[in-house]
C-alpha cells in the first residue's frame, strides 16, 4: 500500500505491506535507525517518538496508520548542528548510562514538557511511567528533565 | 514481532465501516487505536484477516453534554478522556480512570471505544462505565441498538457485539455530584491491575465494578445492595467478590485477589464516601 509520510520535515512516499510496524519502517525504510525496538510490546518506550506532535510508541503502530501523519524521530531534533535542549539536558547531567533508552526518553520527555512544561518532580516521574530504562538510571533521568523545564 | 499477513481498508464513516465488516464477515476486525489489537495479532493471539481501519472516521471523536448523560464518541482518546472538562464536571470517575490507562503514549493513540470494545476484564474503562451504569450504542447493517453495560460484556474478550456491528457512541449517566474512588492494584508502574475497583456512592445508593476479578468485569451488585439495605463500608465489602469469580496467574492467586477486591472495594468506599 502507498504511504506518504513526512519524517522530520522531509516527505516520503513509499509502498509498504500492511503489516509493516512504524517503527520498522523508521529504522529500515527510511534508516533512521535512532529510535530503538526494546520490549516491542508497547512497554518500554524506547520505539517512542512523536506523531503529529504527540509522544506515541512506534511498535505498535501500524506504518499505514501513520499514512499523512508529520513524524518527529530522535534524529529531527537537532537544528544547524545545535541540540535540542532536551538533549543537551541529558549530555549535562549525565542522563544516560547505556544510552539504549535515551532517544525514546528524550522524545517522551520532549512530549511531556509539551502538555506539561513546568512539571514537579513526581510528574516527571509519572510521566515518564512509559519508558523503562534498563540501567535503572531513573534518578539523572529525571534531573535532566527538571533541568530542561527550568525547574531546577 | 510482526503480525502476520492481513488485508487493509480504511473507512471514513461508520456505515462504510459496517459496510466493509459485512462483506469480509469474521475474518475481518476493526482497527481503532490498534493498541489492545497489534499486540494480540504480534503474538498470533488473534489472527485477523482483514482490517478495517476506523482510525480516521473522525466524526466518532466527541465529549458532548446531553442532558441526563454524557455522550462520548467511541474513537475519543483516552488522553481526551482524560482531559475533558465536560467529564471532570459531571462524571470525574471516569476520567480519573482514564488516566490509569497505560502510560501517556498509550493514552495518545488507545480509544475509549476500542477498550470497551475489547472487553477485556482486566482493562480500567469496561468496569468504570459498568460502575456508572453506562449505556452503549452500537452501529449494525439495520441501524443502532443499545445496550446497558450490564448486560454488553459477555465472556472473555467476548461481548454483545455482533460481527457486523460496531460500537459508536459511550452515554455515561451525569453522577451529579456523587463521591467516588477509583482504585488499581498493581506492582509495577503501567501495568495492568491484578485487582481494581471502581466505585461511586450518594447516600445509600451506589455502583461498584471489579477489574480483573473473572472473565468479564464484574459488577458487584451484592455490595450496592448491602449499601442500599444500611450495611457499613465494612460489611459491604466483605460481599465484593459474591458476584466475582477470579482466576489463579502469575500475579496472584484466586483467594489472594479474593481478599484484595474486598480491601480495595473497602477502601473505595470510605474514599467515597468522604
Amino acid at each position: 500500500m502507498k504511504v506518504s509520510i513526512t519524517v522530520n520535515g522531509k516527505e516520503h512516499h513509499s509502498d509498504v505491506e500492511p503489516r509493516t510496524l512504524l517503527v520498522h519502517y523508521i529504522r529500515e525504510v527510511l534508516g533512521l535507525t535512532g529510535t530503538n525496538v526494546g520490549c516491542d510490546s508497547s512497554s518500554c518506550g524506547a520505539c517512542t517518538i512523536h506523531m503529529n506532535g504527540e509522544a506515541v510508541k512506534s511498535c505498535t503502530i501500524l506504518a499505514v496508520q501513520a499514512d499523512g501523519a508529520k513524524l518527529t524521530t530522535i534524529e529531527g531534533l537537532a537544528k544547524d548542528g545545535v541540540m535540542h535542549p532536551m538533549q543537551t539536558a541529558f549530555m549535562e547531567n549525565h542522563g544516560l548510562q547505556c544510552g539504549y533508552c535515551t532517544p525514546g526518553m528524550v522524545m517522551a520527555a520532549i512530549g511531556l514538557l509539551n502538555e506539561n512544561p513546568k512539571p514537579t518532580e513526581e510528574q516527571v516521574r509519572v510521566g515518564l511511567e512509559g519508558n523503562l530504562c534498563r540501567c535503572t538510571g531513573y534518578h539523572n533521568i529525571v534531573k535532566s528533565v527538571l533541568a530542561a523545564a527550568g525547574s531546577k | 514481532m510482526i503480525p502476520a499477513a492481513f488485508d487493509y481498508k480504511r473507512a471514513s464513516s461508520a456505515a462504510e465501516a459496517i459496510s466493509l465488516v459485512g462483506q469480509y464477515g469474521s475474518d475481518a476486525k476493526f482497527l481503532a487505536g490498534g493498541h489492545s489489537l497489534l499486540p494480540l495479532m504480534k503474538l498470533r493471539l488473534a489472527q485477523p484477516a482483514m482490517l478495517i481501519d476506523i482510525g480516521r472516521v473522525k466524526d466518532l471523536s466527541y465529549i458532548k453534554d446531553a442532558g441526563k448523560h454524557i455522550a462520548i464518541g467511541a474513537l475519543t482518546r483516552h488522553m481526551d478522556v482524560e482531559t475533558s472538562k465536560v467529564l471532570h464536571e459531571h462524571a470525574p470517575l471516569l476520567s480519573h480512570a482514564a488516566a490509569h490507562v497505560g502510560d501517556s503514549q498509550v493514552r495518545h493513540r488507545g480509544t475509549i471505544g476500542g477498550s470497551i470494545a475489547h472487553a477485556d476484564p482486566a482493562s480500567d474503562l469496561p468496569a468504570t462505565t459498568l460502575a456508572l451504569g453506562a449505556t452503549y450504542v452500537v452501529q449494525g447493517p439495520k441501524g443502532q441498538r443499545e445496550i446497558a453495560a450490564a448486560k454488553f460484556f459477555k465472556g472473555f474478550l467476548e461481548s454483545d457485539l455482533a460481527a457486523d456491528e460496531m460500537l459508536v457512541e459511550i452515554r455515561v449517566p451525569k453522577m451529579q455530584g456523587a463521591g467516588w474512588s477509583f482504585q488499581k492494584f498493581n506492582r509495577r508502574a503501567q501495568d495492568w491491575a491484578i485487582v481494581g475497583v471502581a466505585a461511586w456512592r450518594r447516600k445509600n445508593e451506589a455502583g461498584v465494578a471489579l477489574v480483573n476479578m473473572g472473565s468479564t468485569p464484574i459488577l458487584a451488585t451484592s455490595v450496592a445492595g448491602a449499601l442500599a439495605k444500611g450495611a457499613s463500608v465494612g460489611d459491604a465489602a466483605a460481599l465484593a467478590s459474591n458476584e466475582a469469580d477470579p482466576q489463579s496467574d502469575l500475579n496472584a492467586s484466586t483467594e489472594y485477589r479474593k481478599h484484595l477486591a474486598s480491601v480495595l472495594v473497602r477502601r473505595a468506599l470510605e474514599d467515597a464516601s468522604k
